[in-house]
């Protein structure tokens, strides 16, 4: 097998080849015959149209081939169970406003932390500009969106930088099976929380943190391309056999096990 | 519309106007999707002698709270002409024109967009007429759903929008200063491409029910022209260069950096030309987002979830 790194900035490369799915724009056909409509997709008898700029994507999903977009532009729409990386905007005696980079700000009520906090008290864990790991515990369909603090992982952040990227090109920043990011936080030596919020905390060594951002930064402006894991390992002052022990752990089955046990479950009120 | 002026030949005995155009021709237009960076999208669109700048922000939190509405989003369009876009200088702020236009652009936008999907927020579109030559409504529709579009807000289709109008006792497309000022009539209209339905339509002067229809007609091929070309512009900010195939030095560039001497010998033996330097490339890409076959089971969302719960948890 024949592995190859390429630089995508290397002039005369053609960018149609590094294209991970073809283009459509709302309103674009996109399918036809029978499929089931996954995201961003509307029917209109057996045809399929686009609701967003983004790649097409037709896979199979429980053995039934689906029609999907995948967004390659858009503002961060908060989701039960996502884990997002939320700013203190304001603060009650009982609650305290988190910026989750969402349409609107999202409460998070004393109950939904691991303290006990007295009425009135809120001031003394969080005060406005602090962060936090939340993850959104309800969304109504007027858009309320509650978050808690309850949960494996879920904390408050001391020190480190928070950087911004698109909530849309988060997957990449992922990577398939987490191996970008696994890969990223092997060569950089530095902690890394991902939020689907597009926030990103990263904490250690300075010179590491800007070499993480300038590649995050690279990922985001390169994310409808192909072979990004082999640039991010050369942002990283990595090598070839980075890239490629990436490639492996992505292709490799999900640890199954130890998904499961941080599994977030909807608490019923 | 201006009043018909007696000593000024709009349209000559061959059928060309003023500007040397066919009486179905469009002005020259040129869209380009994704010119801001700070508003999450934006377009600009230099049709004829327009020059219209698009920026999208949203859906965010509506401001003055009482316009929220919590079963769906609001679409705020700003259509605002800059006060040296006209010859003699336009007094700044929003005046009787451009309160109409924004309304009715505003109303346009929100019949594509699926407002539903976003309560309680609000999509605001900023509109910003740099230089004006007739026809700015319907450029800056032009820009707005090219600039939503960019911005990723997921709507049925996209808006084109044109002009026709009558001048010298014909019908015209897309007309331009002049012919709007002293002809006889002005009729923008928008469609939904897909459906053909009508999103816009105005009516300035007097036309028969013969010339209505033919100026109908005239706008919609007209508007399919237009949609071609905003569909070409949001393609081409993440296609921009175009260069065509691999070529055989840059593969050898790469091999030479990867140092994996028993890789370069493969390639050297296979004569590598394009389409096998494109296949060896293939095998880097890491496709988090099209596995293959029964490996998926889950919408891509809970995966993510998983993924992402995966590695906060250092």
């Amino acid at each position: 097998m024949i592995e190859v790194v390429i630089d995508m900035e290397s002039e005369g490369e053609s960018i149609s080849t590094h294209l991970k799915g073809e283009i459509v724009i709302p309103g674009q056909l996109i399918a036809e015959g029978r499929y089931r409509v996954g995201r961003w997709v509307y029917r209109e008898g057996d045809k399929y149209y686009a609701y967003k700029l983004g790649l097409k994507d037709i896979r199979s999903v429980k053995g039934k081939p689906t029609v999907n977009v995948i967004p390659l532009a858009g503002k961060y729409d908060p989701m039960v169970g996502d884990l997002v990386i939320g700013v203190v905007v304001d603060m009650g005696p009982t609650t305290w406003l988190f910026d989750i980079n969402g349409p609107n700000p999202a409460p998070l009520h004393i109950t939904e932390t691991p303290w006990k906090v007295d009425f009135g008290a809120t001031g003394r864990y969080f005060k406005v500009a602090d962060a936090a790991v939340l993850r959104v515990l309800y969304k109504d369909d007027t858009s309320h969106v509650q978050v808690t603090l309850k949960g494996p992982g879920l904390k408050k952040l001391h020190g480190g930088v928070i950087t911004e990227i698109a909530p849309s090109k988060i997957p990449r920043v992922i990577g398939k099976n987490g191996s970008m990011i696994a890969m990223m936080k092997r060569l950089s030596r530095c902690q890394i929380i991902v939020g689907q919020n597009g926030r990103i905390w990263i904490s250690g060594e300075v010179e590491q943190v800007k070499l993480v951002e300038e590649a995050l930064r690279y990922i985001e402006n390169h994310s409808h391309l192909s072979g990004l894991t082999a640039k991010v390992a050369e942002l990283l002052d990595g090598d070839a056999s980075d890239a490629v022990r990436a490639r492996e752990e992505g292709d490799a089955p999900p640890r199954r096990g130890r998904r499961e046990n941080v599994k977030f479950e909807r608490r019923k009120e | 519309m201006g009043s018909p002026k007696e000593d000024i030949t709009l349209i000559d005995e061959k059928g060309r106007r003023l500007d040397g155009r066919l009486p179905n021709e469009l002005r020259p237009i040129k869209i380009m999707a994704g010119v801001l960076n700070r508003a999450d999208g934006s377009a600009y669109v230099e049709w004829g002698n327009n020059k219209i700048l698009a920026a999208v922000y949203g859906p965010r939190e509506v401001h003055p709270r009482h316009l929220q509405n919590p079963q769906k989003a609001i679409v705020q369009c700003r259509y605002n002409m800059a006060a040296f876009s006209v010859q003699d200088r336009k007094r700044p702020g929003p005046d009787r024109r451009s309160i109409e236009i924004s309304k009715i652009l505003s109303e346009a936008l929100e019949s594509v967009v699926l407002v539903e999907r976003f309560p309680r927020t609000t999509i605001d579109v900023y509109l910003e007429v740099l230089q004006a030559d007739a026809g700015t409504r319907c450029a800056a529709l032009t820009a707005a759903s090219v600039a939503l579009a960019d911005a990723g807000i997921p709507m049925k289709d996209l808006i084109p929008a044109c002009a026709v109008g009558k001048v010298g006792g014909r019908v015209v497309l897309d007309l331009f200063k002049e012919e709007d000022n002293y002809g006889e009539a002005d009729l923008p209209i928008a469609i939904i491409p897909r459906t053909k339905e009508l999103v816009l339509l105005q009516m300035d002067g007097h036309l028969t029910v013969e010339e209505f229809k033919e100026g109908l007609k005239m706008a919609y091929e007209a508007c399919e022209k237009i949609y071609e070309l905003q569909k070409q512009a949001l393609l081409e900010k993440y296609t921009k260069r175009k260069d065509d195939l691999l070529d055989k030095e840059t593969v050898e560039k790469f091999l030479e950096r990867t140092e994996i001497p028993s890789e370069k010998t493969e390639l050297e033996g296979g004569e590598g030309g394009g389409e096998e330097e494109i296949e060896a490339e293939e095998i880097v890409e890491e496709e988090e987002e099209v596995p293959e076959g029964e490996e998926v089971e889950e919408v891509p969302e809970t995966e993510l979830l998983e993924i992402g719960e995966e590695f906060m948890e250092e």
